[in-house]
């Protein structure tokens, strides 16, 4: 492991924290394009050209706005949740390599780590539950908890998968490793597996069980306003610019394409994966909790596992 | 068994491929909506907005002749004529010609009375106000030219 030092990290988290807002920034911007496209609306169209600076001035609102605490809230965890929910997402925006040589810090088991640090977003939503003394936040809490078991295990055996046919778990050597043939074309089904898998674990409508609003206001959040409602929003997107990411380096063959240069590559490529969920979103109607556990349980977990194990074999044959 | 069950998940990919295929499409057309107040919609012909005084073309003074047949037409006795000859006329024009347009019901049966068409439907859409009352006296005069203005200034120049 090279070593570690303090300006390294300042500049890599500085640069990080530079993303993320611009990502959210733009991601939300699209998100309100595409579902006002689609419902032939015009979307925003008022603070900057097309509106692109809407996010900004909706994010000067929030952060002017009162906190408010539900009376028998558990304050600790309330305050808790959202930091909990945005502050791994610096970390794991550290081993996704843009190009072979821009990327923070090198792990060799980059991918696990950053899976890992994805169920804190579980977690932060479990606190916010919790802690907001609501019955609505605590069915979305828990609902986000039944979400997660659900899927991490299929996502977990499609993500063996590729690490099978790369030999690494670094995301750099996995991106490296499809220089010829992109891994979404030699394993379709673990690619389809995992972009169910990545709505599922974002959160995001057909599954955004936790915070359906047809049936429980607004799920976990429906306590937080102000700075802590942004925090999570901050989190929602963040969250799909690294699985979008990861999926990115797995699937799609990370930075490699011809003509442009390698980051430009690798940001069209997130950016189009982005697109997609956002598409999903505006298209599907949202599932009911058992139909997505049915999904969970009795599709997504048995093909992954028997695409694993023929992968497996195929390879070591 | 295990034929229904890929065939129930071959069957919902693609009727999900078929849906989004409809929002795809839907974004790629043209938008339904116009970006008020900086553009207004092109109303059909017949739309009916509030009732409006026809002007007489030539002048621009309203071709009503106050003869209160609206006035007494309307269920809802939601207009208000009053009218005089002005100097060297021979019919009445209107002075006061009041709408309560929060009683209105646009049905159109003043706008048929008429005898000589002096009425008819405004495509003015984008009406509110901060207060019921801003509507219970639409003066319908106010935006034509008045045969009474030269003269009442005149009179105000006298007095
Ligand atoms: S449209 Fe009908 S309700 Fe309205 S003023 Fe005319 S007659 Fe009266
Ligand atoms: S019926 Fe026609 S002419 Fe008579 S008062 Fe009404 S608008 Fe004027």
């Amino acid at each position: 492991m090279k070593d570690i030092n303090l300006l390294h990290i300042v500049i890599s988290l500085l640069g990080i924290m530079g993303m993320v807002s611009l990502n959210a920034v733009l991601v939300v911007w699209l998100e309100r394009k595409t579902a006002g496209r689609m419902q032939f609306r015009h979307g925003p169209m008022e603070v900057g050209f097309h509106g692109i600076l809407q996010t900004l001035a909706d994010g000067i609102k929030l952060v002017s706005k009162q906190l408010v605490a539900p009376s028998h809230a558990d304050t600790a965890l309330f305050i808790m949740a959202p930091v909990v929910s945005l502050v791994p997402i610096f970390v794991a925006m550290m081993p996704i390599p843009f190009s072979a040589t821009i990327l923070a810090h090198e792990t060799d088991t980059g991918l696990l780590l950053v899976i890992a640090l994805g169920l804190l977003n579980t977690l932060g939503i479990l606190l916010a539950g919790w802690g907001s003394d609501n019955k609505y936040g605590l069915l979305g809490g828990t609902r986000a908890v039944g979400q997660i078991l659900a899927y991490k295990i299929p996502l977990l055996l499609t993500v063996l998968t590729i690490v099978i046919l790369a030999g690494s778990f670094s995301l750099r050597e996995i991106a490296m490793s499809q220089n010829g043939l992109w891994n979404a074309f030699m394993q379709p089904v673990a690619f389809l597996i995992y972009i169910v898998c990545i709505v599922l674990e974002t959160n995001r409508s057909p599954f955004d069980m936790a915070e359906a609003e047809s049936e429980l206001v607004a799920g976990f959040h429906t306590e937080y306003s102000g700075m802590a409602f942004s925090m999570f929003f901050l989190a929602e997107y963040s969250y799909m610019f690294v699985a979008a990411a990861l999926a990115t380096v797995m699937f799609l063959g990370g930075w490699h394409g011809p003509i442009l240069p390698a980051p430009i590559w690798f940001i069209l490529k997130v950016y189009f994966l982005l697109f997609l969920m956002i598409w999903f979103r505006w298209t599907f109607p949202r599932v009911r909790i058992d139909q997505m556990l049915m999904m969970g349980w009795k599709v997504l977990l048995p093909i992954s596992l028997i695409n694993f194990l023929i992968t497996a074999v195929v390879l070591a044959l | 068994m295990i034929t229904s069950y890929v065939h129930e998940i071959v069957r919902g990919t693609g009727s999900l491929l078929a849906g989004m295929k409809v929002t795809i499409k839907a974004m790629l057309s043209r938008t339904q909506t116009v970006q008020w107040p900086r553009q207004y919609l092109t109303l059909p012909q017949r739309f009916r907005g509030h009732i409006q005084l026809v002007p007489v073309e030539s002048t621009g003074y309203p071709k009503c002749f106050a003869c209160g047949n609206c006035a007494r037409t309307c269920p809802s006795k939601c207009i208000t004529v009053k009218g005089k000859k002005p100097e060297g006329a021979k019919k009445k024009s209107p002075t006061t010609f009041l709408l309560d347009f929060t009683k209105c019901s646009l049905c159109g049966l003043c706008v048929e009375s008429c005898p000589v068409s002096a009425l008819g439907f405004s495509k003015d859409y984008a009406m509110a106000g901060p207060s019921r009352q801003d509507f219970a006296e639409m003066d319908l005069l106010s935006s034509l030219a008045s045969p009474f203005s030269t003269q009442a200034s005149k009179e105000k120049d006298h007095g």
